[in-house]
């Protein structure tokens, strides 16, 4: 767990980067911070590993005051991913994977091995182990990058806007990539964006800045779009707040029945009962069947693009089980966001 | 102007003596100039203040005329190697001296600010991340101290030494231009070949910057 008790940052030029913050991140969870730029989110995140010095107040990762530990073996047990990646140009990318280790002196094979390791936990092809960072893409060097900050396998993860860089589509499989290690690893990350959507998809719990250092708000993402505490956080979250909402609830309790029997556009199956498209008298049209955990969002989504505003549904390995229709998917998103807004 | 190629044929130990004496003149210039110029570099660079005093000195180093700084320092290290290779030294600092600082200055700060980040402490940063990444910079200074230094050694015949730079003398007092010739001749091909090794050198040590993606 990581405790900001009344921590302040003022530089020295006056302005004040943090003002006053208490803040709890918990143990396994991802706190993501955001904001306008200048609202202090990176400073905060900076003085965990004493990239920056409070002014005042204490900072303890894992109950440990940050300022009583030497700064560069603190540096060593949190892994640190930064915006374009920060690798090192002269070195190769087992190479850059294994900085830590090697500075924290596990001998030149061993941190090799290590970093072989995570080039395939960060879904890297063996042979760009032997490459320089100039040689990969934008997102192939985000992931080396990712592999770098838990090669030493530290318990605390600090990521600086570390998918900034990269183009839309890269973005979501790399937040992908980092949920799906994250529900293996379990570690306690702290994320600093200014994209709502991306703190929306990786937060476990979002804290909102407000320029001049002050946190308007932490909660939990559903908690956040449900009730958002003022005016500020509102505008932040954007108009399309209840549509964020359902992103985050999944289809699984949407009442479903049989596909239906005649009707102007019937479901045609392959012989694995797999949906394959809608069938109208003289026209076809596709179909893209979902599963109980995909979002309320993206069944809004394929219900409007449905002919008959009807979803097939499917389950892991895509055989259809049903059908939901336009209404129910509708009612259900209201009582979603109800449930939401009266809960806590 | 005719080129006397007996006179060549029975010199060659003569030749041979002269031009290894001239190539470890420059050579040892440049060593002890990369060795006084990195730790003045590295002042330069992280100290502010002392940047502009350490760069304007070795500007002026290098306007004293070569042969004034042989003068001044012949009552300290006399008719001798010693002589020669301070000279030379002083010379090569002005190019070593600004291409250090401006190699170190070219690295950049978000590769600085990773490495300590993941804990490397500021004498391995350097050691490790600003010099390898200074390094094209800091050769290309090594490179033109070389062949300037090579150049320079001739001068030095006024104290005695000179290298193949005795050539010169020899053939100007006999007037007979064969030992000239020769000497201009081996002094470019030296200057040639020492700079092309030191391109082969710089490859070899950088392998990232080989193969372009």
């Amino acid at each position: 767990m990581i405790q900001f008790d009344a921590v302040h940052k003022r530089f020295p030029n006056g302005t004040t980067a943090v003002h006053d913050l208490s803040l709890e991140m918990p143990e396994g969870g991802v706190t993501v911070l955001v904001g306008s730029s200048g609202c202090g989110k990176t400073t905060t995140l900076r003085m965990i590993n004493r990239m920056v010095e409070p002014t005042s107040g204490t900072i303890r990762v894992g109950g440990k005051d940050v300022t009583q530990q030497d700064a560069a073996e603190l540096r060593r047990s949190i892994g640190y991913v930064i915006q374009q990646s920060g690798l090192f140009p002269h070195r190769t990318v087992l190479d850059n994977i294994a900085t830590v280790p090697l500075l924290l002196g596990w001998g030149r094979r061993k941190a090799r091995a290590r970093a072989a390791e995570l080039l395939e936990t960060v879904g890297l092809a063996a042979d760009s182990g032997k490459r320089y960072p100039h040689q990969l893409s934008g997102g192939q060097q985000q992931r080396v990058g990712v592999a770098r900050a838990l090669a030493a396998d530290p318990p605390v993860l600090l990521m600086d806007e570390p998918f900034g860089a990269v183009d839309p589509v890269v973005r979501t499989q790399l937040q992908d990539e980092l949920l799906r290690l994250q529900k293996e690893l379990s570690k306690t990350i702290v994320f600093v964006t200014h994209d709502v959507d991306e703190a929306v998809r990786l937060g476990d719990q979002i804290a909102i800045f407000r320029t001049g250092g002050h946190l308007v708000q932490c909660a939990a993402p559903t908690e956040l779009l449900a009730r958002p505490a003022d005016d500020f956080v509102a505008d932040f979250l954007g108009a399309e707040r209840g549509l964020k909402l359902l992103s985050l609830k999944t289809l699984a309790d949407v009442p479903q029945g049989p596909a239906p029997e005649g009707g102007a556009w019937t479901l045609v199956l392959d012989e694995a009962r797999k949906p394959l498209h809608w069938a109208g008298k003289d026209a076809e049209l596709p179909v893209r069947p979902l599963k109980d955990t995909d979002s309320l969002l993206s069944a809004l989504n394929e219900s409007v693009a449905s002919p008959n505003g009807l979803i097939a549904r499917v389950d892991a390995d895509g055989v259809l089980t049903g059908v939901s229709s336009r209404d129910d998917i509708h009612e259900h998103a209201g009582q979603a966001h109800t449930e939401a807004r009266v809960a806590a | 102007m005719t080129i006397d190629w007996s006179w060549i044929g029975d010199h060659t130990d003569d030749l041979t003596s002269l031009t290894i004496s001239h190539l470890q003149a420059a050579l040892t210039a440049v060593f002890f100039g990369v060795l006084i110029s990195l730790p003045l570099a590295v002042v330069a660079h992280r100290v502010r203040p002392l940047r502009g005093f350490l760069l304007g000195f070795s500007n002026v180093l290098f306007t004293i005329p070569s042969i004034a700084i042989f003068v001044l320092l012949l009552p300290i290290s006399g008719l001798t190697r010693t002589t020669t290779v301070i000279g030379l030294t002083v010379y090569t600092l002005v190019v070593l001296l600004r291409n250090t600082v401006e190699g170190l200055d070219s690295v950049p700060a978000k590769t600085k600010e990773a490495a300590k980040a993941m804990g490397t402490r500021p004498l391995r940063t350097l050691l490790t991340v600003e010099f390898p990444l200074a390094l094209p910079v800091i050769m290309a200074g090594v490179r033109i101290a070389t062949v300037m230094s090579i150049s320079l050694v001739s001068v030095a015949t006024y104290i005695g030494d000179g290298g193949l730079g005795q050539l010169f003398t020899d053939g100007f007092q006999r007037n007979f231009p064969t030992p000239v010739i020769v000497g201009v001749v081996l002094t470019i091909l030296l200057a040639v070949a020492a700079d092309a090794l030191l391109v082969a050198l710089q490859y070899a040590l950088t392998p990232w910057k080989r193969r372009r993606a």
